[in-house]
């Protein structure tokens, strides 16, 4: 078997249309049309009060990654190996776009913290102790050749044992979030990482257990 | 106190924090309120917006925010002199 073969998605989260999947299973809907963010997290999580201060982006990888890594043991691995592998579209549009806003009444540190991208893997690194490699690239879609490929190399060099991967996106609260986790053993309702097992679970937010090997 | 209490919770977006939870004399970083560099800057765009004031120096700002009480304080020296 190849190094490549020995690699699973062991667990994904889909976050779209203000409703969210673990491994295909919708696990909670919103019904209203204000605060899908703030309320999700407070239904799921509410153990991080800097969740309030973050961008779209920053809450959307906090809630993902939460519900990405409860029950798992990624404290069994050493912080240096585990990685971080984003991307998106829009890079950090959405707090560019409040940030310029502010400029016209008063800057604020606060948001202008937040327009880069790749912020979200650092606060994702902090709140999780992750110390691994981490990457933030711009597709104009959710390139599951690329992210296949890259996360497979930092394997192969044995830069990491686990990652964290996918897409974050989000425009005018249109949020569009794909992630799963990469490891190196086989664990219940893992599948292959392969570029076309990363196209079925953000295509349909399937059951990871449904798709076939 | 009570005011200025409310502008640091709006602010630094202090969910769930309500003004009497937070001390006159507690500090507000690292223990406390626990505020990061982010926050201590943020205080200072509240001096401009809200009170008209400029800190003269970084190392002044240890000083000014070491508590809502020190900000009360300075706050008030500085209105003085303005007047």
């Amino acid at each position: 078997m190849s190094s490549e073969g020995q690699l699973n998605i062991t667990k994904s989260v889909i976050i779209r249309n203000n409703s969210i999947y673990v491994d295909g299973n919708i696990i909670y809907e919103y019904f209203k049309n204000d605060n899908f963010l703030n309320d999700s997290y407070e239904s799921l999580d509410n153990n991080y009060p800097k969740f309030y201060k973050m961008d779209v982006l920053g809450k959307l990888g906090m809630l993902a990654t939460h519900l990405l890594l409860k029950d798992s043991d990624i404290e069994n691995h050493l912080p240096s190996d585990v990685g971080i592998v984003l991307s998106n579209s829009n890079s950090s549009l959405d707090a560019d776009i409040r940030y310029f806003d502010s400029v016209k009444s008063f800057p604020s540190p606060a948001l202008f913290v937040y327009t880069l991208p790749n912020i979200v893997t650092g606060e994702i690194s902090i709140r999780y102790k992750l110390k691994g490699e981490n990457a933030f690239f711009i597709s104009q879609q959710f390139d599951a050749d690329w992210l296949h490929f890259y996360i497979s190399h930092l394997f192969q060099n044995n830069k990491i044992n686990a990652c964290i991967g996918g897409w974050i996106e989000s425009i005018d609260s249109d949020h569009d979030v794909c992630l799963f986790l990469t490891e190196r053993k086989e664990r219940k309702n893992g599948i292959n990482f392969t570029p076309e097992n990363l196209n079925n679970i953000y295509g349909l937010g399937v059951d990871v257990s449904n798709i076939k090997h | 106190m009570q005011r200025l209490k409310e502008q640091i919770i709006k602010q630094l977006k202090l969910e769930g924090t309500k003004p009497e939870s937070i001390g006159d004399h507690d500090p507000l970083f690292v223990e406390g309120l626990g505020l990061d560099s982010i926050d201590a800057l943020e205080l200072i765009v509240l001096l401009q917006q809200e009170y008209k004031i400029k800190l003269n120096n970084a190392e002044q700002g240890q000083e000014v925010f070491r508590s809502v009480s020190t900000m009360a304080d300075f706050i008030m020296e500085r209105q003085a002199k303005q007047v």
